[in-house]
């Protein structure tokens, strides 16, 4: 059977990989389908731990997890379209106008 | 025994029409707003001489008279009741209180008639009564300093009436803050009072004093202490020598006011305070001293700016606080009787001149300027009649109230101490002078105003008629004090007696040798009476025979003449030496320093340093996601390995 280590250290990547890209991409899809992909490495460490302990909270968590980001894109790329309807852009640099 | 029992009636009545007409009188017409304020006083007044029927059937034992209504201050070992008291001297003071006032608010509704403030001077000038009452009518020294800070509030109240006028606001604060001098005084005797013997009831502080040995001669100890703080309250509200400077200013208020508060009670007050608390004075003769060279000072001094006053109200004004020096003598020389028979005779006569004088004013529309009247006699002879009896009576005119009162006080002075005597005397002939001087400027010679522009007319019925009873009393009101007219007795003083005999040595000697002494009264009575004659010459001479004279002497004594007409600027020497200063110090040390650099520098200095510290941690927010996001992942990870660290 496959350590449970092999698959928490997978999650632990991919979360860092969606920071990273998070952080460093501008592009509001791309930073959008980054925060889709932090969902998914918890998803993956719930699990994980759900069957070493063989217990089922975890996998219940998931569900959740996986309803709320469906409902976070279904919103999330309504706002999306809209801005770029109102801006012309997808450049979060240009997404500041808060500042003030 | 109905009024006795429920002696608060009489001061609430009062406090009743001032707040009837405060409140409710903004829609009243006058003739509403002038029944409510006469009602209530009337219905007082009657009441007062209920009371004081009922007072004459008690029984010797049974007086003073004390109701106690609740308990207002209960701390500690400290009580003070609401108590009311009712004892011989306090029967004189509540019918002249209630007698002379209710005579004023009639006049006061003929003579306010036609001014805006209608309302708002009847219901503070019921305030007022209310106030004195309770003052008069108190049974502990803490409710006595209620009235008097009350009538203190009322006399800033009506002086400032006239608010829109300059002079007469400042008038107002000036008698508040020269008071407040007086009352700090009189709080902090209260204090040692308390300190002392442990109660501020009259029936408890006073026999305790009386019993307690007095202070030497040229010591001061604890008695002594106690009346001088006393008296600095009793200088401040009765206007005495160096505190005297706020009553010539109050006439800036309407002249009923004048008559009421600054002559006839108010004022008095200081007086009554004095004598009600003979016992503690009796026993400190350092403080008596003070007081009877305080007061005959007070009575020459302001005897002398009152000969040169052209103001026919301002003479009046320096006249009562020369008459409250003569009842302060009395009292400084043991005759406690002589001064409050001084006081009330005071009330009539000074009562009247200030009502006869506003009615002059009436007459005149508003002209206050004796230099600017003369010959009114034929034109309004009701004022005429009546002032020329007050003079007399002030003048010490033989048969007259004033001759009695002043006659006991300058035999009692005489006893004392010569010269006392002596300035007494002389202030007697500068008093005759000053008011004849005034009756001959106002009533007689030629006339000195424009008949085209003033249309002089006699008051009407409602003025006249307290002109007329006030006249009766300046004559009769001495009659019952005189031994000459009793078969030697002193009506007045048997009266007082067992109020003033409480372990007072001086005062049962005075009595005996007033009783004993005929031949030296018969030899002093000339002396006063010549002065008085002199007085009334001199002004005759100098107002009626030679109009030309007083110009001349004027120019002569050029450097007197300035010094009396500039009263011998007392006012400018306290405007230099302490309200200069104070506005210095206040413009800029508290305003510029303290409430400028330290009070408004904290507090702009929080902002300031909240504004910058906000600027500079505003920049982190830049708006931009990815930053944000920076910010948490790297929080995270600080909290996190924190945490580990922790664990470990």
């Amino acid at each position: 059977m496959v350590p449970t280590s092999y698959f928490l250290v997978l999650s632990a990547v991919l979360f860092g990989l969606g920071v990273i890209a998070f952080i460093f991409k501008r592009n509001i899809l791309t930073i959008f389908m980054s925060i889709e992909l932090m969902l998914n490495a918890v998803n993956l460490a719930f699990v994980s731990f759900s069957r070493l302990l063989g217990q089922l909270q975890g996998q219940v968590f998931v569900f959740f997890v996986i309803v709320v980001a469906a409902a976070e894109a279904s919103v999330g790329l309504a706002i999306i379209i809209l801005i770029h309807r109102n801006r012309g852009t997808l450049d979060v640099e240009n997404v500041d106008s808060l500042k003030d | 025994m109905p009024v006795l029992t429920y002696l608060w009636i009489i001061p609430l009545l009062p406090l009743l029409g001032a707040a009837a007409n405060g409140i409710f009188g903004v829609r009243w017409p006058k003739n509403v707003i002038s029944a409510v304020a006469l009602s209530s006083t009337t219905l007082s007044f009657l009441l007062a001489l209920e009371a004081v029927r009922e007072f004459f059937t008690l029984s010797p034992n049974q007086i003073p008279w004390i109701r106690t209504y609740f308990t207002w201050i209960s701390a500690g070992g400290f009580q003070a009741d609401f108590a009311l008291q009712v004892d011989q001297l306090t029967v004189i003071m509540l019918l002249v209180v209630t007698g002379v006032g209710w005579l004023i608010h009639i006049y006061s509704t003929g003579y306010m008639h036609d001014d805006p403030g209608f309302r708002r001077f009847f219901s503070y000038l019921n305030l007022f009564m209310f106030f004195m009452l309770v003052l008069i009518l108190a049974a502990n020294y803490l409710l006595m300093f209620v009235g008097w800070e009350g009538v203190g509030l009322c006399s800033y109240l009506l002086i400032g009436f006239f608010f829109l006028k300059q002079s007469a606001t400042n008038a107002g604060n000036k008698a508040f803050w020269v008071n407040r001098i007086g009352d700090f005084g009189f709080l902090l005797g209260l204090f040692l009072i308390f300190r002392t013997f442990g109660s501020l009831d009259f029936s408890i502080v006073l026999p305790r004093a009386a019993g307690m040995t007095a202070d030497p001669a040229g010591q001061i100890g604890t008695l002594t202490t106690i009346a001088l703080l006393l008296f600095v309250g009793a200088v401040g509200k009765s206007a005495q020598l160096p505190l005297y400077v706020w009553l010539p200013d109050a006439m800036e208020g309407p002249t009923p006011v004048s008559a009421l508060i600054h002559a006839a009670t108010m004022v008095t007050a200081g007086v009554y305070m004095v004598v009600r608390s003979h016992a503690i004075f009796l026993n400190a003769p350092v403080a008596m001293q003070v007081v009877g060279v305080i007061g005959c000072a007070t009575a020459l001094f302001a005897a002398t700016i009152g000969l040169v006053q052209t103001d026919i109200k301002k003479v009046l004004a320096y006249s009562t606080v020369s008459q409250l020096g003569y009842m302060f003598l009395a009292c400084g020389v043991g005759a406690f009787g002589a001064g409050i028979f001084h006081l009330m005779t005071h009330a009539f006569f000074k009562g009247l001149l200030f009502l006869a004088a506003g009615s002059v004013i009436h007459a005149m529309g508003g002209e206050q300027d004796m230099r600017k009247m003369g010959g009114l006699r034929k034109k309004i002879p009701v004022t005429f009649w009546t002032m020329f009896m007050a003079t007399l009576a002030i003048a010490g005119a033989p048969g007259f109230s004033g001759f009695f009162s002043k006659d006991e006080i300058l035999n009692e002075a005489q006893r004392v101490s010569p010269v006392l005597w002596g300035l007494g005397v002389l202030t007697a002939g500068l008093t005759a002078f000053y008011m004849f001087r005034l009756l001959f400027l106002t009533f007689f010679g030629a006339e000195r105003y424009d008949e085209h522009h003033v249309h002089v007319h006699e008051s009407p019925k409602n003025m006249t008629i307290p002109l007329i009873v006030l006249a009766v009393l300046s004559v009769c009101g001495g009659w019952m004090a005189a031994p000459q007219l009793n078969g030697g007795v002193n009506h007045f003083q048997q009266f007082l007696a067992p109020v003033l005999a409480t372990g007072a040595e001086p005062a049962a000697a005075a009595a005996e040798a007033s009783g004993g002494g005929a031949e030296i009264l018969q030899a002093l009575f000339g002396a006063p009476v010549i002065a008085g004659l002199l007085g009334f010459f001199l002004a005759w001479w100098f107002y009626i025979k030679s109009p030309e004279a007083p110009k001349k002497l004027a120019d002569s004594l050029s450097p007197l003449y300035k010094l009396f007409s500039g009263k011998y600027f007392i006012d400018e020497l306290y405007q230099a030496a302490i309200v200069h200063p104070l506005v210095w110090i206040s413009d800029k040390v508290l305003w510029h320093a303290v409430d400028e650099r330290a009070i408004d520098g904290t507090v702009n200095g929080v902002a300031f340093v909240s504004r910058e510290t906000g600027d500079r941690v505003r920049r982190a927010t830049t708006g931009n996601i990815r930053s944000y996001a920076t910010w948490i992942v790297l929080g995270v990870l600080v909290f996190t390995s924190l945490l580990l660290w922790m664990v470990d």
